[in-house]
């Protein structure tokens, strides 16, 4: 019988059926973090129980840490509040925790990769949406609920329905200047926000055979957005090449038997899928969102939907609340655009190869006048690779803010934030009313080059125009 | 643990209209910035219910003919995007026992029915047919029957959606699997054994 990579997974955790039909799934891997962590310990507390594997658990802290200010008190106590919870539960259960102080501090889904924590064919949980990130190396990751949170921390499992498998091939090759960001965009734009309700997606076909496994992880990372629960890639030689010698992954003889395993847990060819759907490279152009959900996009050469032309109630309706609040024209051109702030990070694409691909075309241009430009990096090891290879000055060169690691732009939770209804070109993954700090403000997605090429010319532009992207690149 | 069976929920109504309601409007991010779920209530559709300077902006859960309502009505994907509980829990908190919509985002779905909050499934026409009752009448009974999977309200019935698990979670009262992921502990550590990252 040949299986899918997620059957096998599933099988391998499956610890028993539940009453009413639902799996006790085992997880291998359990990330925290200080945002929704801190009620599942309490609800411990209250039940008396204890955290089963702390060896298995592993915390850092992303959301609530600024990004200008290193040095504790944080100016907010509430921050500070959450970030001594976190480290007194660590300490308390025996959890690894990965302060700032440990220089591999970062965004969960970061750091899970960076340390090999993350491997193929294991499961993993965390209290977050963009867990799905860890599939990427082929592992089943969920994100989870506090209450959630609280089973896996007391039992290492929770309950949870079978999910069926969509796959999703592009077939092709991406054009210059279309990025993994583009890729996931224009499949959520394709298949709805919540078109992957009840499945994990499987990304495969020729673009994902070639990516990178940080592209992978900017795919993944997304599926959630495109109300898919899981999201992987089945491992290959790219996996294990990013794996090979990171603080957590097998060693020696280990090594090899591990390759051995995570080879056999990739899909088998000619496995059954419940669903199967094929995209071609050459349709995707690099994509903007216009509106107030992550599949509200078009591509950079299209205009702005209008709804007097939309053809369902439903799409008029929604299209009309999206301009309403985003305040754009109808029909009108998205390049030209005119924006505040462009804030380049987060678990989509805040990577070491992110911030080099940007770097590639920044040297003598210039954030324009009026325009407020950060960089941040996802991860303090990111952040110090990128000093490493000179890019925090070609960043600030060209009127970058430099920060410290974290979640910051991406979300309303430290002091990085829009004020009033300011328009940002943002490379992480929602766009959802008020998302990044500000009632009324507004966001675009896109891939870090595009936010580039806004921030230098201070709207909505071309990247491969701007920075002549060739075919060379 | 013993929990209550929630086989049927009966209270007046709200309807907040619209698809596509995520997490961050449901709970804006800011009010996540706590270690207790207690207070959350008040801040429920925060800023899509008050203006900056905190006075009400129209809302239907600022309007007073739904004040007390217990049962909320919704468009399609409600829930969508953060896997925060605090949505969930600040609806609960806020006073709401039942959500009935034209359907869920996953995880949103799973994190009420553990904290036995019914989340029912009907159609846009039936929904509208509710919500016209309550408009016309906020004090009408809006019963939400999980076990016969219905809804009853002005002399009318409707058919509801509950995913199969979860209904019998509810009717069964094992909402909160807590108590039967203790009782498999054993089976656990013999599934950790068969594999080799936690065998090691
Ligand atoms: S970067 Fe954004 S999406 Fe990612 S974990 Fe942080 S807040 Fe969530």
């Amino acid at each position: 019988m040949s299986k899918s990579l997620f059957q096998k997974v599933w099988d391998a955790h499956t610890v028993r059926t539940l009453a009413n039909g639902q799996t006790q799934l085992l997880i291998g891997t359990h990330l925290i973090h200080e945002v929704t962590s801190p009620q599942a310990f309490g609800m411990l507390r209250d039940l008396g129980l204890k955290v089963l594997m702390p060896h298995r658990t592993f915390a850092t802290v992303d959301h609530i840490v600024p990004t200008d200010q290193f040095a504790e008190p944080y100016r907010d106590p509430l921050a500070q509040a959450m970030m001594d919870d976190l480290r007194r539960n660590c300490a308390a259960h025996g959890i690894t925790f990965f302060d700032r102080a440990s220089g591999r501090q970062g965004i969960v889904h970061i750091v899970g990769p960076e340390q090999g924590i993350t491997q193929p064919g294991t499961t993993i949980a965390c209290g977050d949406s963009h867990t799905s990130t860890h599939g990427a190396f082929g592992a089943i990751a969920f994100g989870i609920g506090t209450t959630q949170i609280r089973d896996v921390l007391a039992t290492q499992t929770m309950a949870l329905g079978r999910l069926k498998v969509r796959r999703i091939n592009v077939t092709g090759r991406l054009r210059p200047g279309v990025y993994a960001k583009d890729v996931i965009l224009h499949i959520i734009r394709t298949l709805g926000v919540n078109g992957g309700t009840g499945f994990a997606y499987e990304y495969g076909g020729e673009v994902f055979d070639r990516m990178t496994m940080e592209e992978r992880m900017t795919v993944c990372n997304m599926s959630i957005e495109g109300g898919a629960r899981a999201g992987y890639v089945n491992p290959d030689e790219t996996t294990f090449a990013y794996l090979k010698g990171r603080p957590y992954s097998p060693k020696g003889a280990a090594w090899d038997a591990a390759v051995a395993g995570w080879r056999a847990t990739a899909s088998d060819p000619g496995c059954a899928y419940d669903d199967v759907v094929n995209l071609a490279a050459a349709d995707i152009a690099p994509t903007v969102t216009w509106g107030i959900n992550p599949g509200q996009g078009v591509a950079i050469n299209e205009c702005i939907p209008d709804p007097a032309k939309a053809t369902a109630v439903d799409e008029k309706s929604s299209i009309e609340e999206a301009l309403a609040y985003m305040k754009l024209t109808p029909g009108a051109a998205i390049q030209g655009t005119r924006i505040d702030v462009a804030f380049l990070g987060s678990c989509t694409n805040g990577r070491l190869s992110d911030f080099q691909e940007v770097a590639k075309y920044l040297p003598g241009r210039h954030v324009a006048p009026g325009v407020k430009a950060i960089a941040v990096p996802g991860s303090q090891i990111v952040a110090l690779q990128c000093q490493q290879l000179g890019l925090d000055k070609i960043f600030r060169a060209a009127g970058f803010e430099w920060r410290e690691a974290g979640c910051s732009m991406c979300l309303a939770m430290n002091p990085d934030k829009l004020i009033g209804d300011q328009l940002c070109a943002s490379s992480s993954n929602r766009n959802f009313k008020g998302r990044q700090g500000s009632p009324t403000g507004r966001t675009l997605l896109m891939s870090p080059l595009m936010v580039a090429a806004a921030a230098v010319t201070g709207a909505v532009a071309d990247a491969r125009e701007v920075f002549s992207v060739s075919s060379a690149s | 643990m013993s929990l209550a069976k929630i086989t049927s929920l009966a209270g007046r109504a709200v309807c907040v209209p619209g698809n596509d309601i995520d997490t961050d409007r449901i709970i804006p991010a800011r009010f996540m910035k706590c270690v207790t779920f207690d207070g959350l209530g008040e801040f429920l559709f925060y800023d899509v219910r008050k203006n900056a300077d905190g006075t009400d902006k129209p809302h239907p859960l600022n309007d007073p003919r739904f004040k007390g309502a217990t049962v909320l009505l919704s468009g399609a994907n409600f829930g969508c995007g953060s896997s925060r509980e605090h949505a969930p829990q600040a609806i609960q908190k806020h006073g709401i026992r039942a959500v009935v919509a034209e359907g869920f985002a996953e995880i949103f779905f799973g994190n009420c029915t553990t904290l036995g909050i019914p989340c029912a499934t009907a159609s846009r026409e039936d929904i509208a047919k509710i919500a016209a009752a309550v408009e016309a009448d906020p004090r009408t009974e809006v019963v939400i029957d999980v076990a016969n999977q219905e809804i009853r309200f002005a002399g009318q019935t409707v058919p509801a959606a509950f995913r199969e698990t979860a209904r019998d979670a509810l009717v069964n009262g094992r909402w909160d699997p807590i108590g039967e992921l203790l009782d498999g502990l054993p089976s656990v550590k013999a599934t950790a054994t068969k594999l080799p990252y936690l065998a090691a």
